[in-house]
């Protein structure tokens, strides 16, 4: 009994101090959110972040399914081309051949009598689809590269953010256009995918940038020392404890993204190195559109504007959500 | 700040290089060549062209050849244009890039700084409301999109302005590729200036200013705008990236022989030394432009000092 | 005009809410205090309490969208500054009314030279040109104990330590040779030998200039210092003025009471460190009561329903308690047996 040694002291002025924090009356209670439930309702709440997010899912939808609806209807799709030569012809939007009223094409018809309501829509699925997964592989490199970087930290780091920095100097799209100038892939599909490649290596920079920001910040907290102390591996810490943690700024960035990558797409297939015939993209069809500017408005008219409505609703959801997400920047 | 400076040009250099191998390597890869096109050329010629241009040497040599010239600033004649020394191309299409370029950006800071300060000021009223949505408008409207409309308004249907012309500087045929350029800029500049501002006046240093008993105005425009112009500053690096890809498309849809659009047309001809010549060009301006904006950071915030 | 007899500054039921997403916030709620000429007032209180936008308002510097000075008096020198029209209020702001705040670090322009951050004070209000302006920043500069003055007048606040941009903001307060200086929290930022040194320099400038001066904080070993009167606050409302001396030898509030208890006595045998139980209300939503019934030692019924009333208990000595009387006497009678037990 003698070698027992208290582990507390017993003399009593080091005793435990009694807290005296308790619940006062009328204080009222406190209901906790997590931290997820609190930004949706944050977002909610903003009128234009709303619109937003429904008129992007309204043109998803539209885009996914709008397609088949109107093949069903009318049998015409993106590549549909008439026998009738009188039809291989530029038609103004609601009218027939003859130049009477007509539903055959809401949006009329391109230069070979396409319907051009089939082709916005499938320029929405592919632009879409491009800016989709070109912003999922950028955020795929970019989270594992910045959270590798930020928890190995060090040398490590250091090392991996100069290369960061000096791949930011250069002047990517310039490389990019080269690139897809002398690798014209012989499938529509190839090119697509040479596209999400060359997209989504053009944006994963800021992405590691971001994430290794946070997972500097987080590394240091406390459930990051039990985890490592309960012998959990490096592996593990990173991808199943810090990164999840990242994910308020990746998505909110993500979100911005999306927008930033359709209109790099936009642009190159403007110029003719992006999305390949028979395929369309939006930025396609402005090309298109622009030869009979003078005559046939709306042929750019129509996936111009459908393209800034899907971009400006883009930007509007990711402006929503970082304000969600971060209430410092809030207005008020 | 000199060995700052002396350090970052030193670095530049080899960027440049890095740059330059590249490209070419991506040209050599890619299959065919500048020859390759619809017609079939007699052997007879392919070969003595092959000659001509060292082609038939192992790649080692060609590339060590083509860099040699080329830190000699030599990039050789265009393909496409026979006769023309690429050096001639980019000296004669730069100046057209570069004032639709500089003037665009310039209307984007003084319109964009102005709105984006005024909607801080007066935030949440239906100025900012107001301003901000349009703001989101441009950076929604792509370019492509832009200038054919304004080309649509101010050209067919007003007849105010040419569609696609070019007569230098003082003439109106710069307007619309200025403004289709300068659109999207301006939105950007607007937001982050207003971000920047609002964050500003909630600052310590701006209560102590109006503490002080100085007019607002002078809070604003004295205090406030050394600080909340920061953002804009650094996003110009990278803007000047998207300007050039801006450029491009600005010189397509306006048919400007600048050097975007030789740019492309190298690049879908395959014309080497041009493309080279101006990847190398392009590079340099970047680069440099990136340096003199971190050292306008430097000056404007006394508080970075390299 | 109501007469003020000779005050320099008086406050009258001054009511500053904000309205937040939470509600109306009634961050000042009716608190009246006068400061006389050559006087230092100190006003205490915690986080919350109001004291620092009480002294806002004084200048008006309450951002409007949230916030608004809903009703009361301001009179400066027999004019009420809530009359005034902006213009007027700024000729006062900086040249009439001074105010330094707690953290020099933020508070200073980092990206203006100290020089003209002191000039345009002087260059708006007194009219100075550049070059007496100038001269002027460096004797401001001198006489708050900046060494070496003429060469790092044109320094930048970076290169500044904390202490030195506190002197630096008195300066600039003091340029005008302003007839109030309104220090908020002026120390609370800086070390405490740091804190000792500002502390004299404002006492010593008040006693050269004859400037009056309402030092804001929570600090009560500051208070006895520095100050002739002293006024508490607590959830926006006063809760008791008194002089200096009074107050600390016979509180006669049980906030006050807990507030001295608070202060950690080194010469104390138990070494409990006492504090008052609970925490600051929730301004937006406070009952009908006394806002600090919850955390009262003794707090009994009446103090839960009926809002307390604001006893004059002698002269100068002011309380808002339903038991004000009481626990005034039993101050005084505990001060008196502790003289007893020290003789």
């Amino acid at each position: 009994m003698e070698d027992e040694r208290p582990l507390i002291h017993t003399d009593p002025e080091f005793a435990v101090a009694e807290t005296d924090v308790h619940v006062i009356e009328g204080s009222g209670t406190v209901i906790g959110t997590s931290l997820w439930k609190d930004a949706w309702r944050r977002l909610l709440k903003n009128k234009l972040a709303v619109f937003g997010l429904i008129v992007v899912i309204t043109i998803t939808v539209v885009s996914l399914i709008g397609p088949l609806i109107i093949k069903a209807a009318t049998g015409y799709t993106y590549d549909f081309i008439p026998n009738n030569v009188v039809l291989i012809k530029s038609m103004p939007p609601l009218t027939g051949p003859e130049g009477s009223f007509s539903w055959a094409h809401p949006m009329g018809t391109d230069n070979s009598g396409r319907d051009l309501l089939a082709r916005v829509l499938l320029g929405g699925r592919i632009s879409l689809m491009v800016g989709i997964i070109s912003t999922m592989v950028s955020l795929i490199i970019g989270i594992s590269y910045g959270a590798v970087a930020g928890y190995l930290g060090g040398r490590i780091d250091n090392l991996m953010m100069r290369l960061v920095d000096v791949l930011y100097s250069l002047p990517y799209i310039i490389l990019v256009i080269v690139l897809l100038a002398m690798f014209r892939s012989k499938t529509p599909v190839g090119q697509l995918v040479l596209l999400f490649i060359a997209l989504g290596s053009v944006s994963w920079l800021t992405m590691a940038r971001i994430v290794r920001g946070q997972v500097l910040s987080l590394k240091n907290q406390e459930f990051v020392l039990a985890a490592r102390a309960t012998g959990v591996s490096t592996t593990r810490i990173i991808f199943r404890h810090l990164v999840p943690n990242t994910l308020g700024p990746v998505i909110v960035y993500a979100t911005l993204t999306i927008p930033s990558v359709m209109l790099t797409e936009a642009f190159l297939s403007f110029l003719g190195f992006g999305v390949q015939p028979p395929l369309a993209s939006w930025g396609s069809l402005a090309a298109d559109g622009i030869q009979n500017i003078g005559i046939f408005p709306w042929q750019l008219i129509f996936p111009g504007v459908t393209m800034a409505l899907t971009l400006f609703s883009l930007n509007f959801l990711g402006d929503g959500l970082r304000d969600a997400l971060d209430p410092q920047m809030r207005k008020a | 700040m000199l060995r700052f400076i002396i350090r970052r040009l030193l670095v530049t250099i080899p960027m440049i290089l890095v740059v330059i191998t590249l490209t070419w390597g991506l040209i050599r890869l890619a299959p065919g060549n500048f020859y390759s096109g619809e017609k079939k050329i007699p052997k007879a010629v392919e070969k003595n062209i092959r000659e001509k241009y060292g082609l038939n040497k192992p790649w080692y040599v060609q590339y060590g050849r083509t860099m040699g010239h080329i830190v000699r600033l030599d990039f050789g004649d265009s393909l496409k244009y026979q006769g023309q020394s690429v050096n001639t191309i980019i000296a004669r299409s730069l100046p057209v890039s570069a004032t639709v370029g500089i003037l665009a950006y310039l209307l984007a800071l003084i319109v964009g700084i102005t709105v984006g300060s005024i909607a801080a000021l007066k935030q949440n009223s239906k100025w900012d409301y107001a301003s901000m949505a349009l703001a989101m408008l441009g950076i929604s409207i792509p370019n492509f999109v832009l200038g054919p409309l304004l080309v649509l308004l101010f050209s067919l249907a007003l007849y105010w302005l040419p569609p696609s012309r070019w007569s230098g500087f003082p003439s109106r045929s710069v307007v619309l590729p200025v403004l289709t350029l300068s659109a999207i800029y301006m939105a950007y500049i607007a937001r982050l200036t207003r971000a920047g501002m609002l964050e500003v006046l909630r600052s310590d240093y701006i209560r102590t200013a109006r503490a002080k008993g100085l007019r607002e105005r002078d809070v604003v425009i004295r205090h406030a705008l050394r600080g909340g112009i920061m953002p804009v500053v650094s996003f110009t690096g990278p803007a000047l990236a998207f300007l050039l890809t801006g450029t491009v498309v600005v010189e397509r849809i306006f048919a400007l022989p600048g050097l975007g659009n030789y740019f492309i047309q190298a690049s879908l001809n395959r014309d080497e030394p041009l493309i080279l010549g101006i990847v190398a060009f392009i590079a340099m301006t970047l680069l440099i432009m990136n340096l003199l904006v971190d050292i306008a950071y430097a000056f404007l915030d006394p508080r970075i000092r390299y | 005009m109501s007469k003020s007899k000779g005050k320099l500054l008086e406050v009258r039921d001054l009511c500053t809410y904000f309205e937040t997403e939470d509600g109306t916030v009634k961050a000042v709620d009716g608190i009246s205090f006068a400061l006389e000429r050559g006087e230092t007032l100190g006003i205490v209180g915690e986080s919350g309490s109001g004291k620092s936008v009480s002294n806002l308002s004084v200048i008006r510097l309450i951002p409007t969208p949230p916030g608004e000075i809903v009703s009361g008096e301001i009179i400066f020198k027999g004019q009420d500054i809530l009359l005034l029209t902006e213009d007027e209020v700024r000729k006062i702001r900086g040249r009439r009314i001074a105010m330094i705040f707690q953290d020099p670090m933020t508070s200073l322009n980092p990206f203006m030279k100290i020089s003209s951050q002191l000039m345009e004070i002087t260059q708006l209000h007194l009219g100075y040109d550049k070059s007496r302006a100038y001269n002027h920043a460096i004797k401001m500069l001198e006489t708050v104990g900046i060494p070496d003055a003429a060469e790092r007048v044109d320094s930048y606040p970076h290169e500044f330590s904390g202490g030195m941009r506190q002197r630096v903001m008195i300066a600039m307060a003091l340029s005008c040779e302003p007839e109030l200086l309104i220090a908020d929290e002026p120390t609370t930022a800086l070390d405490v030998t740091i804190q000792a040194q500002i502390l004299e320099l404002i006492k010593k400038l008040k006693q050269d200039t004859g400037t009056s001066v309402i030092l804001i904080t929570h600090d009560l070993g500051v208070v006895a210092g520095m100050t002739d009167h002293v006024v508490v606050m607590y959830a926006g409302k006063v809760f008791e003025q008194a002089p200096t001396r009074e107050l600390f030898a016979a509180p006669g509030n049980p906030y006050t009471k807990g507030l001295l208890r608070s202060v950690p006595d080194p010469t104390d045998e138990q070494g409990k460190l006492y504090q008052i139980p609970g925490l600051p209300p929730d301004v937006a939503h406070l009952g009908p009561g006394c806002p600090f019934a919850p955390r009262c030692a003794r707090v009994e019924e009446i103090c839960r329903k009926e809002f307390p009333p604001f006893v004059q208990l002698n002269a100068n000595h002011f309380s808002l308690c339903h038991f004000a009387g009481d626990v005034f006497d039993e101050s005084r009678k505990e001060s008196d047996s502790t003289i007893e037990t020290e003789q």
